[in-house]
């Protein structure tokens, strides 16, 4: 019996989350550009944008690809797991995005990211 | 014999005064019912790390091991976003 049950991954919606650095000798319209092509890469994937925070130009502890700065995107998504791969593959062709990070968000870090919204932790960083 | 064992194990009264360092050590996740470390806030990951940008013991900090673990996860995705450094030099 158990082994009729087929299970279609791509229609279980999971939690992410997801932050990229990009370089910040970019003008606004480029960056606006790569920021909606993720979103797109999201939303083609079945995925859908929960949160989208714009954390600006922070400085690096460390020097990544000859910078000293880059500006932070933080999303949060809910999109089946298929997703990620393709969403990875776009920030690794983009040249102008230096880091990122997309890390499964479950129970704990669930309700953690609930209060991080409503607290509005994530506020007094500069928006824009 | 047996009472020199134990003078370095047990904190007596005695003890306690003697070395100065009374307070007992806690997990400070366990204490505040912190569920969840937040990968993203390196200014609260610094309390764990050295001058040196190296991860605390738990000996040192009373971190409980649950909370190790994920404590150096976080640390560690944060490092690798360029929130926290892999090694300072304190020489400059």
């Amino acid at each position: 019996m158990i082994n009729e049950i087929k299970i279609d991954l791509s229609n279980i919606k999971l939690m992410y989350e997801t932050i990229f650095l990009t370089a910040p000798d970019l003008d606004q319209q480029e960056y606006e550009k790569i920021v909606s092509k993720v979103e797109s890469t999201i939303k083609d994937g079945g995925g859908e944008v929960t949160n989208l925070e714009h954390w600006g130009q922070k400085k690096l502890e460390y020097e990544i690809k000859r910078f000293n700065s880059a500006y932070y995107t933080y999303i949060e998504f809910t999109a089946p797991g298929t997703l990620i791969e393709p969403l990875e593959r776009e920030y690794r062709y983009n040249e102008k995005i230096i880091r990122f990070i997309t890390v499964k968000v479950e129970k704990h870090h669930a309700a953690f990211n609930i209060k991080r919204r409503e607290l509005g932790f994530g506020k007094k960083k500069a928006k824009g | 014999m047996a009472y020199k064992k134990d003078k370095g194990i047990g904190p007596t009264a005695q003890n306690k005064i003697s070395s100065g360092r009374n307070a007992k050590k806690y997990c400070r996740f366990k204490k505040h019912g912190i569920k969840y470390i937040d990968y993203k806030d390196a200014d609260f990951l610094r309390k764990f790390l050295n001058d040196q940008g190296k991860i605390l013991p738990r000996r040192i900090t009373g971190t409980s091991l649950k909370f190790q673990r994920q404590l150096a996860v976080a640390i560690k995705r944060a490092r690798h976003l360029g929130l926290l450094p892999f090694v300072t030099d304190n020489a400059k």
